[in-house]
């Protein structure tokens, strides 16, 4: 199959990225309880903030820390079976965050009650658990792909931050359900085997440039099998 | 001075390309910010980087410095002090003081910007002079535990501005107006932080004679109580039990600071009879304290209390391990574990300096991973980013923005 019958999307892929700001909410915790309180009264985009972080901030890691909640319970108020559970709450099964902030609520919840003397450790100030939000500002780039060729130039051009907003803010901050990528591709290519590659991938294990550099390479090997190079 | 496009082959062309794009939704709006200094001190420094650069990202950013006499900065190093959580005597005349030279600014200085962005408590009376523009004030002091009575009083201005911004969460104030983290950052491109060629850094090994026979443990601070040098000597000695190492405690001089000099004096008799100890009364010399950074085994960071501690920043950038205080802004540069060791106490920081002086590995993988870590959060890029957001922040109160 030559280059130019390559399947044209019937509409363009604009990539977008989006840059954090940090708000401070002023609330902090010191020990289960009060990390209790919070969590129930923090603004959505605080959750968000906090079990999205590390990956921002330490994209360097894998497997990176899974969220400020597990790192500070277990290294903090030194709870290290509660900073298991809170570890193993697997993000990319929620599909917006009202459910993962229950689902954190419940995990402490139980936690406590099974273990009485859970709320007795306290953190000192330095150690607190100060909650932030973050403030999301979206905007287009000028990279648009209008076939899978495009997509993957664009892919190797933005940044992680354009890889992070479409890959894991659409999905789980917007609601979308899925990643804008296999969106794209399977709505407007066609390619329902390429799109469900890239849905299956967990993005949560793997850096923003490992991530980024999966997705390129599963583009490829669709380029090439598209090409009659597939073996 | 660096130009934006300098910082490409470090950041990526992606990165620049993105600040350009945000920079220009700031068309037609003009950023003044004010300061009390247009040199000296850590936030002229970053100004005279950052305004150029501005510029050239199409930000109209201007530059503006209040007046003030001699007793007018005796008061406000008191202030400063005291926000740090210091005693201090202040009385009614300080601040009547303070008062008079910020009415004849209020009177004098003509706050012209859109967004008037005034830096740390000296200006902060300026915001009598509100009118529809925007006004932000950023801290860039440890408030984590400040002076109840100054603090009283500065909040009475603080809280009619439109926004505040502090370094560390812990620095977060009970105020009523928008609070946002922004943490300061090194220029890679300075004198302290650029690359340097291993003949210039064994030059100033060779100056301050500073053999390279042996790990070297360093840690760089002005000799000021806060960084605990004598805590980092005793760390040192413990360590020394077990491995052959040195020892370079360089910082500038405190001839103005009685203090300071009392701290260098305990330091000295402390280390004597020890000629693995160096301690380096250094003056200001970036390319210098850059050298002793690279030329460094491990860096310590033993303070006992920080407004951010930049220091850090400058070591990891140089990939070097780290072993620093849990205080300030350092815990937002080190993970433990992760990008650098934290420690708590005398004991803690020797447990972790023999860990990294007998796993090499172990120590090249968290500088590795410390270097990373700077590169996506602490270079000036990133602080321009949250800038330009924070200035657009103003004009949109959503969590969600669409540009």
């Amino acid at each position: 199959m030559s280059e130019k019958e390559i399947k044209r999307a019937s509409e363009p892929f604009r990539f977008y990225t989006r840059l954090n700001l940090t708000e401070l909410t002023g609330l902090s915790a010191s020990n289960l309880k009060e990390l209790l309180g919070c969590l129930k009264e923090v603004p959505g985009s605080s959750i968000y903030h906090h079990t999205h972080r590390f990956l921002q901030q330490h994209q360097y890691l894998s497997p990176e820390p899974p969220n400020d909640f597990a790192y500070w319970v277990h290294n903090v108020l030194g709870e290290k079976e509660l900073g298991e559970r809170l570890a193993s709450i697997d993000t990319i099964g929620f599909n917006n965050i009202g459910d993962l902030r229950m689902e954190f609520i419940s995990v402490i919840e139980n936690y406590i009650k099974e273990n009485a003397s859970a709320g007795t450790k306290f953190a000192n100030k330095d150690d607190a658990l100060y909650f932030m939000k973050s403030i999301s500002f979206i905007f287009p780039t000028s990279y648009v792909a209008y076939d899978l060729k495009g997509f993957l130039d664009g892919l190797k051009n933005i940044t992680i931050d354009s890889i992070y907003f479409h890959i894991f803010e659409s999905r789980l901050r917007l609601a979308k359900g899925t990643n804008d990528f296999s969106k794209w591709i399977s709505e407007t290519i066609g390619d329902s085997k390429l799109a469900n590659d890239i849905s299956k991938l967990d993005p949560y294990s793997y850096t923003l440039d490992e991530l980024r550099d999966r997705i390129i390479k599963l583009t490829e090997r669709r380029l090439e099998g598209l090409n009659g190079k597939d073996r | 001075m660096a130009k934006i496009d300098e910082y490409i082959p470090i950041v990526g062309q992606p990165t620049i390309d993105d600040l350009r794009i945000i920079g220009q939704k700031l068309e037609g709006k003009v950023i003044q910010h004010i300061n009390s200094t247009s040199v000296g001190g850590g936030v002229a420094e970053i100004l005279n980087r950052m305004v150029p650069l501005l510029k050239e990202l199409g930000v109209d950013a201007r530059w503006d410095v209040i007046k003030g006499g001699n007793q007018f900065f005796e008061v406000t190093k008191k202030f400063h002090n005291a926000i740090h959580g210091r005693h201090e005597d202040i009385d009614r005349r300080d601040y009547e003081i303070f008062m008079d030279t910020s009415r004849e600014n209020i009177a004098g200085l003509d706050t012209y910007g859109d967004i008037v962005f005034v830096h740390d408590p000296q200006p902060v009376a300026l915001i009598e002079k509100k009118k529809d523009n925007k006004w932000l004030w950023r801290c860039h002091i440890d408030i984590s535990n400040p002076d109840r009575e100054v603090w009283k009083f500065l909040k009475d201005f603080v809280v009619r501005y439109d926004a505040s911004v502090f370094s560390a969460p812990s620095f977060a104030q009970d105020i009523s107006i928008k609070q946002y983290l922004i943490s300061p950052s090194i220029d890679p491109l300075s004198d302290k932080n650029k690359d340097l060629p291993q003949e210039v850094i064994d030059s100033v090994l060779s100056k301050y004679g500073v053999p390279k026979d042996k790990p070297i443990i360093t840690q760089i601070s002005r000799f000021d109580r806060l960084k605990d040098p004598l805590g980092v000597i005793k760390a040192y000695k413990k360590v020394k039990q077990r491995i052959d190492c040195r020892l370079i405690l360089a910082g500038g001089t405190a001839t103005d600071d009685p203090e300071g000099t009392q701290v260098l004096e305990e330091v000295r008799e402390m280390a004597s009879g020890d000629t693995d100890i160096h301690i380096l009364l250094m003056p200001q010399n970036d390319i210098e304290v850059n050298a002793l950074q690279r030329a460094s085994t491990v860096i310590m960071q033993k303070s006992l209390k920080e407004g951010f501690g930049l220091t850090v920043a400058e070591a990891l950038w140089k990939a070097k391990p780290v072993v620093a205080s849990n205080v300030g802004g350092i815990p937002l540069q080190i993970k433990h574990k992760y990008s650098g060791l934290l420690c708590h106490s005398v004991e803690g920081a020797a447990f972790e300096l023999k860990q990294l002086l007998n796993n090499p590995r172990y120590g090249k993988k968290l500088g590795e991973n410390g270097k990373e870590h700077i590169k996506n959060n602490f270079l000036i890029t990133r602080h321009i980013r949250d800038y330009i957001l924070l200035f657009l922040s103003l004009y949109h109160k959503e969590d969600i923005v669409y540009l």
